[in-house]
């Protein structure tokens, strides 16, 4: 059963998720040009979660960003959700963020000013979600994260482990078929760095496919489908996680 | 991002840096105020001198005369057509031209020399009769005394500045009597002047009696309720309009009256008073009476230099304020800029999360918009509060000087809605290069700023 698992990942599937072809991404520094990503192709399948492993500056987060719609790349095409990003105007590049992927970072990035409650429901202020709706959608993304008991508190009244993941219920809320997340765990104790990432992995079940950039090659291991290990901008290999 | 949303966002932003914020209207209010409270100032200097000159009936009336009316010696007469008759300015012509549009009344002009009687001591004066309608007219508001008790009475209503020659103490002169001593014409028999064929009608010539009139002193006004203009001087005596015909007294156009044919059996004036409703009306009356073949004459060339002179006043005043409110405008621009620092993340977050750049755009926009209305709205109080302080301080000065009150400030309900607009437009494009800023901002340079 898992040998045939293993294969289904390593081959990739006729329709992926998400299709990187001949990506770069350089930057003019002063006189001299950086390769964040060079020449990179790679497919991610449906539902699958990738780890993206690499040491700092090997460019996984530039390509997370790409992948993201947060940038675009200097030359090749990144097919996500049957759409070319690559090309897309600013203005389909923002629908793209708001309705295809969500995204978690290390820094959490919730707005301190606003509850639990208001942080959550901003992504659907952003998508012209009707009011009505938007409380159910908060609640039952809340309720995904177990948080519902804090809905009318503000991000500084929560741990760490709280806050991300209040940051995946705003992720979520929108019911991307993308989730990113940008060393989600780089800021939390490996206990709670665990529960975070039982959380995401729990998020495939509902079929959605998750791009994560880690430093802990352990817990990636340990909870993602594949292994993405990235040096110099360039994609060195990729593997089945060892905890499959 | 739906309007309502980012209105409330943009409050709860604003609501964040309450301190910040606050000081930036109050810099937008403080130019909003200096503007408002400098042209409530032009357009209440404007309003104190239309009302006065308006007091004085000089803008809203008409005097018309007959073409062949004395002009002086030597003089041509005004459009003379030769052999077209000249039309008399009598009781037929007063009530066609009282059946115009807009015409309020028409009176005749009774204004004669005389010589009054007060404490056994002559005074020259020209004395007015005045229509009942000038009551309200607002000629004699703040008048001491009260207003004719009938249309006919035997009472005066006299000018301050005759009054001061009377007696030092003006208020005491109320309840007095004083006399009037003037010229009645009384009419000629037609045999009394050589026309054998007309004997025993009246021949168009009169003689002139003197005569004496005690009147009751009822008020002294400090307005101007009947100024001179077209070669009357200002009346000083002002007596009812139907007290002044009954008593026929000679007037400067009389000699015309005796060689004129025309006029022998009927009454005939030398000029009426015409009212229009409101100045704006006059050109329009002067022009049907001039059809009718009269000579007409107003005040309204002058009343235009006036509120020419009052528009350039007013664009000088209006700059001066305008120049404080682009002090505040700058203060915007460095709020909204520095804001833009302050939360660059927060934009970096909003753009991940998928808005526009249009999103961020508006959002720097409606802060920008709301601080220059609440900004406009402040404004407009302070400088309303500081028109009527000027006011007061005048009005303090006024009394010790023994003057009347005067209204120096007013802000119309088109200042008010001009003021904010203003606040709100110069609000708006000091915000353009800050929400413009904000939406160019790269997301990934925003989320990786600390």
């Amino acid at each position: 059963m898992i040998e045939a698992k293993i294969d289904a990942k390593l081959v990739p599937l006729p329709a992926p998720a998400i299709q990187l072809d001949h990506i770069s991404r350089h930057y003019t520094m002063g006189a001299s040009s950086v390769r964040a990503v060079d020449d990179l192709s790679m497919a991610i399948a449906q539902n699958e979660f990738l780890a993206l492993l690499g040491s700092s500056g090997s460019g996984k987060s530039t390509l997370l960003n790409l992948i993201g719609g947060l940038d675009r790349p200097t030359s090749g095409s990144i097919v996500s959700n049957g759409q070319n990003i690559a090309t897309l105007s600013s203005l389909d590049l923002a629908r793209y963020r708001r309705n295809t992927v969500g995204m978690i970072f290390q820094s959490f990035n919730l707005l301190t000013r606003m509850t639990l409650e208001e942080n959550v429901e901003l992504p659907l202020r952003l998508a012209e979600v009707d009011r009505a709706e938007r409380g159910g959608r908060v609640r039952e993304a809340l309720e995904r994260v177990r948080l519902m008991h804090r809905l009318g508190h503000r991000p500084v009244e929560l741990s760490g482990g709280e806050q991300q993941r209040v940051a995946i219920a705003r992720a979520l809320v929108n019911r991307p078929k993308i989730l990113l997340a940008d060393e989600p765990t780089g800021n939390l104790d490996s206990a709670t760095g665990e529960a975070i990432l039982t959380l995401l992995q729990e998020q495939t079940k509902y079929g959605m496919t998750i791009v994560m950039v880690t430093h802990e090659r352990p817990l990636a291991e340990k909870f993602a489908d594949r292994l993405a290990i990235m040096g110099d901008g360039k994609l060195l290999s990729t593997s089945a996680a060892k905890g499959l | 991002m739906k309007a309502r949303d980012l209105t409330d966002l943009a409050l709860r932003n604003l609501r964040e840096a309450l301190f910040r914020n606050a000081l930036t209207t109050l810099g937008v209010a403080v130019g909003v105020a200096s503007l408002v409270a400098m042209l409530s100032l032009g357009v209440g200097l404007q309003e104190l001198a239309s009302k006065r000159l308006s007091q004085s009936g000089l803008f809203d009336t008409i005097l018309v005369t007959p073409k062949n009316s004395f002009r002086g010696a030597g003089r041509p007469q005004r459009e003379e057509q030769p052999g077209k008759p000249v039309r008399v300015l009598d009781e037929d012509a007063r009530k066609a031209i009282e059946k115009f549009p807009n015409v309020v009344e028409v009176y005749p002009q009774i204004r004669f020399f005389t010589e009054v009687r007060f404490n056994n001591k002559p005074f020259a004066a020209v004395v007015a009769g005045m229509p009942e309608s000038s009551k309200n007219s607002g000629s004699f508001d703040g008048m001491k005394g009260h207003f004719f008790s009938s249309v006919a009475a035997d009472e005066a209503v006299l000018q301050i500045e005759f009054a001061k020659e009377l007696s030092e103490n003006t208020d005491s002169l109320i309840g007095q009597e004083l006399v009037l001593r003037y010229a009645e014409r009384q009419a000629l028999q037609a045999n009394a002047v050589g026309s054998a064929d007309r004997a025993g009608e009246p021949s168009g010539g009169f003689s002139v009696v003197p005569k004496e009139l005690r009147l009751k002193i009822i008020g002294v006004v400090e307005t101007e309720p009947a100024a001179g203009y077209g070669g009357y001087g200002n009346a000083r005596l002002l007596i009812p309009l139907e007290t002044a015909a009954t008593l026929r007294a000679a007037q400067v156009n009389d000699l015309r009256d005796i060689v004129r044919d025309s006029a022998v059996n009927k009454t005939t004036y030398a000029s009426l008073s015409v009212r229009a409703k409101s100045p704006s009306q006059v050109a329009a009356v002067e022009l049907s009476i001039k059809n009718l073949g009269f000579n007409a004459f107003s005040l309204l060339d002058a009343s235009k230099s006036l509120r020419t002179f009052f528009s350039v006043f007013d664009s000088l005043l209006g700059i001066f304020g305008a120049l404080a409110l682009a002090v505040a405008t700058l203060g915007i621009v460095n709020t909204l800029v520095m804001s833009i620092l302050e939360r660059r993340r927060e934009i970096g977050v909003l753009k991940a999360l998928g808005a526009a750049d249009s999103d961020v755009q508006r959002l720097f926009f409606v802060e920008a918009g709301v601080m220059g209305l609440l900004g406009g709205i402040l404004g407009v109080t302070f400088g309303w509060l500081l028109g009527r302080a000027v006011t007061y301080g005048t009005n303090v000065y006024l009394h010790r000087q023994n003057l009347n009150s005067i209204e120096l400030s007013s802000v119309p309900w088109w200042l008010v809605l001009a003021a904010l607009v203003f606040a709100v437009l110069v609000s708006l494009a000091a915000g353009l290069y800050p929400a413009s800023r904000a939406a160019r901002l790269n997301p990934v340079d925003a989320l990786r700023y600390e």
